[in-house]
């Protein structure tokens, strides 16, 4: 009994903790969302984008703090590009127009990232290794990878960092402002473009970090776009405009498809967990279309 | 704003007759190569078979959906498995019933539609996605307890002939082709696309006006289905001539969806337009390579390429002509002076 007990906990902490980074991942299209009402559907492209220069940049051999600033101002620039050359053009269209030019984005920035650097699945050594943390497997009996820990410390470092942001400074007021109506909000002075940048940037910074834990994990290969794709139902669950949604829905998936797939998954074998998270999102759909803690949504006529 | 057309013109009759003609008697008059039927012409009929599915949903009645190769899937192992297991099942009527199955899931998967919109549609589209494809891929009995992963599809027989070589299958696809599409045009002029068109445009206020939305959206997930199971069914028969789960992923639903925007939203002819487009370009892109450039490019390349101009075009469309190259073609039409009478 009680080793069963340890083994579902165990199941539960790694489903938690992977969850986080399922997470970080929405976190960005959350960032995004909230200061534009864009839904950036490119998000997952960009986690690609960002770990693989990130990664290529590591093999000529540039030291890992330049590659990550250098990774980062590309990031920057790629968001200066969208928002100079997609969002701007696309201004007061429908929501679904903006959706679909930013799915051919996120083409966009897949084949330049695989056309610049290859399509070779490439390892990425952060120094933490991805097996059980000793001390923890002696003591409690629970085996719980140090990469999980690690992500979700950063996971929730971010968080609290882009919560704090959004609600105590005065940047974070220009934002929400901007997010509530754009138009009044330039017209009082905040300066959109400036907003615009930092989101985006914030959001590349995400990005990167979110490729990070992913490709430590699974190899920087075209498959993290998949797992990218796998922050859509976190977000459903938790919403589209809020950051502690984006944890909690993460935490959510990554918690049910790990129990789903390890207690049902042999009955079918296995592969559960490729749409669990869709379906638990439509469940979600039907009970509570605006998420755990989004904004309900009302339509005018 | 769409172009909708009361009545066929003079015109579209012309047009219809010239394009019959093309379709069954020049083409296999003066193509005699077997590779221009079976790596260009069919997929493209079978591909805008499912796009003509994807635009009844995307583009008329206004649902964001990306499931269409789940639906081609369950309709292509829906096809193998009533062949298999019905003995003396004609060809044709195993065709519509995996139409009618892959159908059914249509209306499961579009259930979410009546709550959400959006992206969140597209989300619960996924569902279906990944779910088909998976369940396919799981039980055996799908896939007749084969283990190798590949099942080589039957052979088509109609009235006792069988239909094997490249230009017998290019028949058979065109065959159906052209009466579902004929079906397809009827649909969206008569009360049906009426009634799509009003909820895309604004579902409020079509309801208020007595449009079931019910009704109505689920009808145009179910038919689209429909479309994409019989598209699927004759891909596999007669393109892949075979049967493997992993040939209905992700990237084909996405291929699709990008047909029908690139083709031009709310029209059929959009449709085959945007399948032409998107399976000739990489053709010519692969030409390009070898020819000019000697196959010094490495292919990976070619393809990462053909993925950016993909992306970018549906940017360049998305701002320049939401209505696709339909749309572009009109006005390329209008500014020569052959429509002169509009």
């Amino acid at each position: 009994m009680i080793s069963e007990l340890l083994f579902f906990m165990e199941v539960l902490v790694a489903g938690l903790l992977s969850g986080t980074m399922y997470s970080l991942v929405a976190l960005g299209f959350v960032l995004i969302y909230k200061a534009s009402s864009t839904f950036n559907f490119a998000q997952g492209a960009m986690v690609f984008f960002a770990v693989l220069s990130f990664v290529g940049l590591m093999e000529f051999g540039i030291p890992f703090s330049v590659a990550f600033v250098l990774t980062i101002f590309l990031m920057i620039a790629v968001g200066l590009a969208t928002e100079r050359l997609v969002l701007r053009p696309l201004m007061n269209q429908s929501e679904d127009t903006l959706l679909m030019a930013t799915i051919g984005l996120g083409f966009v920035l897949e084949g330049l990232a695989q056309a610049v650097w290859g399509v070779e699945v490439r390892r990425l050594d952060l120094g933490i290794k991805d097996s059980p943390i000793p001390w923890i497997a002696d003591n409690l009996q629970l085996f719980i990878s140090a990469l999980d820990v690690t992500a979700g410390l950063v996971a929730t470092t971010m968080i609290i960092g882009l919560t704090l942001l959004f609600k105590y400074t005065k940047i974070g007021l220009g934002l929400r402002s901007v997010a509530d109506d754009a138009g009044a909000a330039s017209s009082i002075g905040i300066p959109l473009k400036h907003i615009m940048l930092l989101v985006w940037s914030a959001a590349g910074v995400v990005a990167l970090v979110a490729g990070m834990m992913w490709g430590a994990r699974a190899g920087v290969q075209f498959a993290l776009i998949d797992l990218a794709l796998k922050a859509l139902p976190v977000l459903i669950i938790g919403g589209f405009s809020s950051i502690p949604g984006a944890i909690i829905g993460g935490l959510l998936i990554g918690a049910v498809e790990k129990i789903l797939e390890v207690y049902i998954g042999p009955y079918f074998g296995g592969g559960i967990e490729g749409w669990a998270p869709y379906v638990l999102a439509i469940f979600f759909l039907l009970y509570r279309p605006e998420g755990l803690f989004g904004e309900k949504i009302i339509r005018r006529v | 704003m769409k172009p909708v057309f009361m009545t066929f013109t003079r015109g579209d009759i012309i047009n219809f007759i010239v394009l019959m003609v093309l379709g069954f008697l020049i083409i296999p008059m003066t193509i005699t190569n077997g590779y221009w039927y079976s790596s260009i012409l069919i997929p493209w009929l079978c591909l805008a078979l499912a796009a003509v599915g994807q635009q009844i949903v995307m583009g008329y009645a206004g649902q964001l959906s990306l499931g269409a190769a789940g639906f081609m899937a369950a309709g292509a192992f829906a096809c193998f498995n009533l062949i298999l297991r019905i003995p003396d099942l004609p060809f044709v009527g195993a065709l519509i019933i995996s139409g009618l199955i892959a159908a059914a899931f249509g209306i499961l998967f579009g259930l979410p539609s009546l709550r959400v919109r959006g992206i969140y549609l597209m989300v619960a589209t996924l569902a279906s996605q990944f779910f088909i494809v998976w369940m396919i891929d799981k039980f055996g009995w799908f896939k007749n307890y084969d283990t190798s992963g590949i099942i080589t599809a039957q052979n088509i027989e109609i009235f006792g002939k069988s239909f094997t070589s490249p230009i017998d299958m290019y028949y058979v696809v065109i065959v159906v082709v052209v009466i579902l599409t004929l079906i397809a045009m009827n649909m969206v002029r008569g009360s049906a696309g009426r009634n799509w068109m009003a909820v895309r445009d604004m579902d409020i206020a079509a309801e208020s006006m007595g449009v079931s939305l019910l009704k109505t959206k689920l009808e145009a997930f179910a038919i689209s289905a429909f479309y994409c199971g019989v598209a699927g069914a004759l891909f596999a028969f007669t393109y892949l001539k075979s049967l493997e789960p992993v040939a209905f992923d992700i990237k084909l639903s996405f291929k699709i969806m990008f047909m029908v925007i690139l083709g031009g939203l709310g029209t059929i002819n959009g449709a085959f337009i945007g399948a032409a487009f998107i399976l000739l370009f990489p053709v010519v892109l692969n030409f390009i390579g070898n020819t000019v450039f000697h196959g010094s490019i490495d292919a990976t390349i070619i393809s990462s390429i053909e993925q950016v101009v993909f992306g970018a075009l549906m940017i360049i469309f998305m701002i320049y002509e939401p209505l696709g190259m339909a749309k572009l073609w009109e006005s390329i039409k209008s500014k020569i002076g052959f429509n002169k009478k509009k």
